[in-house]
């Protein structure tokens, strides 16, 4: 698809956002993800006529009402399936998918499947904070082993997902993490899956301060931070916090960590981060703290070009009407047909 | 239709005025292909004709049993027919199941074909006879022509070299030689569909060709028995024009084609496969040349919102389904109706409730299409009443959901889908163009601003400057389109809704009598694929000098305006459905007339003596 011109004079954030109350809880992580969504879009000169944001239902997916942009809040775990159908009729708009961790793995989580799989031209935030908060604070598919909510009082039994991982499995070509106050890095990430020519997932760790407040503070906060989290850059070495770094255990697929300068490891043992290579996202995206940190940044990109899906079809469409659109006249008139004429004198009946 | 009246010539043709046909096998043995060959042949011969087929929801049910047989059954006359006929006159029978299965429906005095050759002491046991009714009296009722079909069969391929498989195959089409031989049937445009058929494997083409001439040359050479010979029915005096065979899903399939050309509009059709409706996702899927994408979705849920989402692009969504696929997207539907955005779903009912009878046809939707979804939520509900008609009320359904902006639900069924009739090919230049405006200007706009004639709001779409706008689930505010809460704007949008898809009401034909006076002891009401039956039925009815008329309504929500009063104008009135009682009930409660249902519930059409019988009982004991 040829991209539109950018807006002039260029827009600006106020420009993206639309006259409507945010009705987040105070503190919501949203806010932030919300924010740096409308910083960046400014960034991206996209037009504001040409930017529909689609989502589901839950507390991430009243996210199109805020945005001055297109925009569809659709019904729960369904936005990948509403976005396909838009894509294949108008595959020059620029969609973002809004959803969550209920929305998109749990009761969308077909969709999800598919979508990423399809390789439709579109990104896709998932805002996870490991909680159902609309509904009041159940736990939810990526809610950890034991978690006690109102759903599960003992303790939750129910073996939580890991997001990236689940995108990989599912053959999406471009899979990234992003943290919601984190802005400069968030914005990064979402710029490049943006850049990307087909499905763009981004998994935002989002803390939901009314039910799950500090789910990723173990990670996030600003004392452990750097220690806990690997920023991932294309063609450098995977180091963390102090001296730390990932490389394979010898003689295994396994990823350890080891300090750099400590028994006898040099900067050259650390695995170097490739975008392209599928089999090491997922050891990256099944990294856990304590024993790991965080893999936060673009985890995987396929450098295959598949085609995206909506265009492949737009193709098949034009091949279909290479000699322009059919006559439906002369279609219901092919094959077996007669005609009866008007004098009954001709019809030998009776 | 005692059209087999025995007479002593064999070398001449006896004229007969119609005839029913039921071939029946084994679900593998080609019993649909031979059946849609011959009425192809009989429709080009200039009969008017009506099929049903029947088949089991088994791709390949185990050889010789009774369950796993495949029947079709075709009727046609030297004049107009409206039903693929009450009972067989002619019962081909490929194995002692099919025979054991379809007697029972043959005429008494009816012709009986039988393949000899597959009456073995296991086919026999298979289909739970005892002994041979061959070889017993048991069949003495009936004319009976026995033939070793698959003998004669490998004899007439013999000089192919196929393997004996193959060529045991090609007795449906040595069959199909022998009835198109009794009914003067002319044989060229089977083998030209086999050489297309067979493009790749000429010699098999060949060889099936052989065998349908074979079975030809039986008929003309072989010595008859008593009683059995050829027969011609004279063509049919159809009304001038172009006709072809049309299925109710070919007609679907083109008809929202149509409809697409008629608003201007390009479509998007959203699939998930289901039995008996997936033939129209096969026709759309191979006519992406005529102005439609068509996408297999992941399942029925995703067919619906990708239609919706099309919509929102601003094409026009579509869906095709049957009652299952219907039930799981009722959620999206509904969305669809909430964000007021034109939506096209059309349900090839089947028997239910849950997977139900996937083969056989019903009519215990409509409830589920008027009322089924959560919330107060007016959609448009159409039927269409013969394959036919699935054309029309297509273009209809494409209409007014872009009119209205709102969805609308297409009633067909397993019968209409599958069974074909001469349909005379319309001139789509012929239909008055509906021509979709997308909302361009910006001043005064909101999303959801209403036209104040059809109450129908604007249709702005991702792409255009200045209309950027929110639109979802959650209710809105009348004014602006925002969210809202408010008790009084939560009513009022309620009411809105309801009073935009009533006034459709105002854009519909009136509801005519089909058939008799407008007044009378009795009106017999229906809807769907009964048109036929019922029609036929009141015909009968008619000519024993009976009240009787025949309504036939095809705007099932809303209904025609002047239907409460039509209703009042008759005695009584008798609603026959293949449900337990759903239009009797909302005739009932809309127009607090004593209604009163004929129900058959058994995944096959009305036969018309049903209808008929019904209707002088009624005025019998009135």
């Amino acid at each position: 698809m040829t991209p539109l011109d950018p807006p002039n004079p260029p827009l600006t954030r106020k420009d993206f956002t639309s006259d409507q109350e945010v009705r987040w809880c105070p503190g919501c992580g949203d806010y932030a993800i919300l924010a740096a969504v409308q910083r960046m879009l400014p960034e991206l000169g996209v037009r504001r006529e040409n930017t529909v944001f689609i989502s589901g239902i839950g507390c991430s997916s009243r996210f199109p009402y805020y945005m001055n942009t297109y925009g569809f809040h659709t019904i729960h775990g369904r936005a990948p399936a509403i976005a396909t159908g838009l894509k294949l009729a108008n595959p020059q708009l620029d969609v973002w998918l809004i959803t969550g961790d209920g929305d998109g793995l749990s009761i969308g989580g077909n969709h999800l499947i598919h979508v990423l799989r399809r390789n439709l031209n579109l990104q896709i935030i998932l805002f996870n904070n490991r909680i159902y908060g609309l509904t009041k604070g159940q736990y939810s598919p990526t809610s950890l082993l034991g978690k006690r909510s109102p759903s599960s009082p003992m303790g939750s039994v129910d073996n939580p997902i890991a997001p990236a991982a689940f995108a990989l499995g599912c053959g999406a070509r471009f899979v990234a993490r992003g943290i919601d106050t984190d802005a400069k890095n968030l914005i990064a990430t979402l710029k490049r899956a943006h850049e990307f020519q087909g499905t763009g997932f981004v998994e935002v760790f989002q803390n939901c301060p009314v039910f799950n407040d500090g789910a990723f503070d173990h990670f996030t906060a600003k004392d452990v931070a750097a220690q806990q989290q690997l920023h991932l850059e294309h063609g450098k070495p995977m180091r963390f916090g102090d001296n730390k770094g990932l490389r394979l255990r010898p003689g295994s697929l396994d990823i350890e960590v080891v300090t750099v300068g400590e028994d006898g490891v040099t900067e050259a043992d650390l695995l170097v981060h490739d975008e392209t290579n599928r089999s090491q996202a997922f050891l990256l995206a099944n990294l856990d703290p304590p024993t790991f940190p965080v893999a936060v940044g673009v985890l995987f990109r396929s450098d295959e070009n598949l085609v995206p899906f909506e265009v492949g079809m737009h193709e098949q469409n034009k091949q279909a009407r290479a000699r322009g659109l059919g006559d439906l006249n002369a279609l219901m008139r092919k094959g077996h047909t007669w005609k009866v004429d008007a004098d009954p004198s001709a019809d030998p009946a009776g | 239709m005692d059209t087999f009246a025995s007479t002593n010539s064999t070398s001449q043709r006896e004229l007969i005025e119609s005839v029913v046909i039921r071939f029946a096998g084994d679900s593998g043995d080609g019993m649909q292909l031979t059946g849609s060959q011959f009425s192809d042949t009989t429709a080009l011969m200039g009969n008017d004709l009506s099929t049903l087929p029947d088949f089991p929801a088994e791709i390949r049910a185990p050889a010789g049993t009774t369950f796993g047989v495949s029947g079709f059954q075709v009727h046609f006359a030297a004049h107009d027919i409206m039903t693929p006929g009450d009972a067989p006159d002619v019962l081909v029978a490929m194995n002692p199941a099919a025979l054991k299965v379809n007697l029972r429906d043959l005429k008494p005095g009816g012709l009986l074909v039988v393949n000899t050759g597959a009456f073995t002491a296991g086919n026999l046991k298979k289909a739970g006879y005892d002994k041979n009714p061959l070889e017993d009296s048991s069949l003495d009722g009936y004319r009976l022509l026995k033939i070793d079909i698959t003998k004669h069969t490998l004899q007439s391929v013999e000089s192919f070299g196929l393997g004996n498989k193959e060529a045991v195959r090609a007795k449906n089409m040595w069959t199909l030689g022998l009835m198109m031989w009794m009914f003067g049937r002319e044989r060229e445009s089977t083998a030209e569909w086999l050489r297309g058929k067979f493009a790749k494997n000429p010699n098999i083409a060949e060889a099936n060709i052989a065998a349908l001439n074979a079975g030809h040359v039986y008929g003309e050479t072989a010595e008859m028995p008593q009683g059995i010979h050829a027969y011609e029915v004279p063509k049919a005096r159809l009304q001038e024009g172009h006709y072809r065979n049309v299925t109710g899903n070919e007609a679907t399939a083109w008809g929202l084609l149509t409809g697409g050309k008629l608003a201007g509009l390009e479509l998007v059709l959203g699939s998930y496969p289901i039995t008996p409706a997936s033939t129209i996702l096969h026709t759309l899927s191979n006519l992406r040349a005529y102005g439609i994408t068509t996408f297999q979705a992941e399942d029925e849920i995703a067919a619906v919102c990708a239609a919706i989402g099309a919509s929102y692009a601003g094409s026009l969504g579509i869906t095709t389904t049957s009652g299952p696929g219907l039930a799981l997207k009722t959620e999206a539907i509904g969305l669809a109706v909430s964000t007021e955005l034109p939506l096209v779903v059309v349900d090839v009912q089947r028997g239910g409730p849950s997977t139900g009878l996937p083969t056989k046809t019903e009519q215990s939707d409509l409830l589920f299409a008027v009322y089924g979804r959560n919330g107060d939520c007016p959609l448009v509900v159409l039927a269409a009443s013969t394959p036919g008609d699935c054309f029309t009320m297509a273009v209809e359904a494409v209409r007014l959901a872009t009119k209205y902006m709102t969805p609308v639900i297409l009633l067909t069924d397993g019968f209409l889908a599958n069974s074909a009739e001469p349909w005379k090919i319309p001139d789509i230049n012929s239909f008055e163009p509906f021509p979709v405006k997308h909302r361009t200007d910006p001043a005064g706009f909101h999303p959801f601003l209403r036209d104040p004639q059809t109450l129908a709001r604007n249709w702005a779409i991702p792409g255009t400057p200045g209309l950027e706008h929110r639109i979802g689930g959650l209710e809105k505010n009348y004014d602006s389109g925002n969210i809202s809460y408010d008790p009084d704007n939560h009513h009022k949008m309620v009411k809105v809704r309801a009073a935009k898809v009533a006034g459709v009401a105002d854009d519909i034909p009136l509801q005519k009598i089909d058939q008799g006076d407008d007044s009378g002891d009795l009106l017999v009401v229906g809807w769907g694929s009964t048109y036929g039956a019922i029609s036929s039925a009141v015909l009968g009815a008619r000519k024993a000098g009976l009240k009787v008329s025949h309504a036939h309504i095809r705007y099932m929500h809303p209904m025609p305006k002047n239907l409460g009063e039509v209703l009042k104008r008759f005695k009584h009135v008798l609603v026959p459905e293949m449900n337990n009682g759903m239009l009797v009930k909302l005739l009932r409660s809309d127009y607090l007339v004593d209604a009163r249902g004929l129900n058959k519930i058994a995944g096959q059409p009305f036969k018309i003596a049903e209808i008929e019988a019904e209707i002088r009982g009624l005025l019998a004991s009135s």
